[in-house]
């Protein structure tokens, strides 16, 4: 039993009696928190707004011996309002969160998802880049270990041929010999590449086009593959 | 093994099942009503036959009715032509208690929420797009919770109804009356700022 003290992104809320909520919070140093927020839906509590989803938070917790924490003190480092105020990054930011929930464990530290989760929202805040989501389910995949091989076939692994399909089960993109899962054009496969190998400044400054549309497809449909689920955010018609 | 015998363990464990009563305090109503004196017992079975049996929603607004229009459908006074759009039919009875709203609402049953599979479908958005025309609506309030679902359903009606051509608001943030500057979140007090208005004394 301890109190402690760490930073993190509110990830989901849910209600708990008249007037409490159980935030869940990717933080830096305590992997995935879930703590008691006592009186925040009231309109004079003195968390306010700062405990809804999508904030990025410096907070105190109490662990006590069960498995839900305590809340004391929380403050802002990063609201994100440009993304809450435009509904197609809020889109792209909840599919986000909603990867990083099912990644995350609790109480297992992977301080690299907590600053991946806190760049991509923060570039996202930036500029309405269609590429920000697809990067980031693509940046997770392979720091779970799971990044598609994209520089050859991946079932017959030779490298001098064109490659034409992409299956996550598979592992990666296949040439024409070997192809199955989905069709992959080449500019699409460029885009995953340079994601991958340090060219994501480049990719996030992509306009809006149906192969932004397409590595976003590609990449929602890998993450499904991975987690093995649905993305519920990322098909919940949220979009008209 | 059940605690108690036949038909008091069964209004034990309906107690239980309400929203916020734990095992002891379904005991405790229990154990009340089978002391108070008949009438009062059987006027709460009344009460609760009665809303199961007579209260509907409204085939309009999708307020609770008792018939197949609402109270507030059903008056004529009220501006037509203006519809405040909520999340819940407890959020009608928070703005009426205000006196300052005197035209039609439309509940939507809840506000989308993508992580917990919530979407447009399962809300009443098509009704409300109906309503438009068929009502000559001319404004629409979006009087959705201000958190994360409320303002992602007030941006999403907002993008459908626009093109409409009808005058679409959204209900404004700020700070509680009685509250403290002092411990105003970023959030709240932002808009605060961003919504402020000329003085004139």
């Amino acid at each position: 039993m301890s109190l402690f003290r760490d930073r993190g992104i509110v990830l989901r809320g849910i209600r708990l009696g008249e007037t409490d909520r159980i935030v869940t919070i990717l933080t830096e140093e305590h992997g995935k928190v879930r703590a008691v927020a006592r009186g925040v839906r009231r309109p004079g509590s003195r968390f306010g707004a700062r405990l809804e989803p999508l904030t990025h938070v410096t907070f105190l917790g109490w662990q006590g011996r069960g498995d839900l924490d305590t809340l004391n003190q929380a403050e802002v480092v990063d609201t994100f309002r440009a993304v809450r105020e435009d509904l197609d990054r809020m889109a792209a930011a909840l599919t986000m969160l909603e990867v990083a929930d099912q990644i995350a464990q609790e109480r297992h530290a992977i301080p690299a998802l907590y600053r991946m989760l806190a760049g991509a929202l923060g570039a996202l805040n930036e500029r309405p880049s269609p590429m920000v989501a697809p990067a980031f389910h693509l940046k997770v995949l392979a720091l779970d270990g799971s990044a598609p091989v994209l520089d050859g076939c991946v079932s017959c692994g030779r490298e001098d041929v064109e490659l034409v399909a992409f299956d996550l089960t598979e592992g990666g993109a296949l040439c024409r010999g070997c192809r199955r899962g989905r069709p992959i054009t080449p500019a699409a496969l460029d885009i995953m590449r340079r994601t991958l190998q340090g060219g994501l400044a480049g990719v996030l400054s992509e306009p809006p086009s149906a192969v932004a549309d397409e590595v976003a497809t590609l990449a929602t449909e890998a993450m499904e593959v991975h987690l093995d689920r649905r993305l519920r955010s990322a098909r919940s018609g949220m979009l008209p | 093994m059940p605690a108690f015998s036949g038909p008091l363990q069964a209004l034990v464990d309906e107690l239980g099942r309400l929203p916020g009563v734990g095992p002891k305090s379904a005991q405790r109503i229990a154990f009340y009503l089978l002391k108070v004196p008949g009438p009062d017992a059987l006027r709460l079975a009344d009460a609760i036959t009665a809303v199961k049996e007579r209260m509907t929603l409204c085939t309009r607004c999708f307020n609770v009715a008792e018939g197949e229009l609402c109270a507030i459908c059903l008056d004529d006074r009220r501006d037509s032509t203006v519809v405040c759009v909520v999340e819940d039919p407890r959020d009608i009875v928070a703005v009426e208690k205000t006196g300052e709203f005197a035209g039609r609402y439309h509940v939507l049953q809840g506000a989308l929420n993508p992580i917990e599979g919530v979407g447009p479908d399962q809300l009443r958005v098509r009704e409300l797009l109906a309503r438009v025309d068929a009502e000559g609506l001319t404004e629409i309030i979006l009087c959705t919770n201000p958190n994360l679902e409320g303002e992602a359903t007030a941006m999403y009606l907002a993008r459908l109804l626009n093109p409409l051509g009808l005058t679409v608001t959204r209900i404004a943030s700020g700070l509680p009356v009685g509250g403290d500057l002092e411990y105003a979140d970023e959030l709240t007090l932002g808009r605060a700022l961003e919504g402020r208005r000329t003085v004139e004394a």
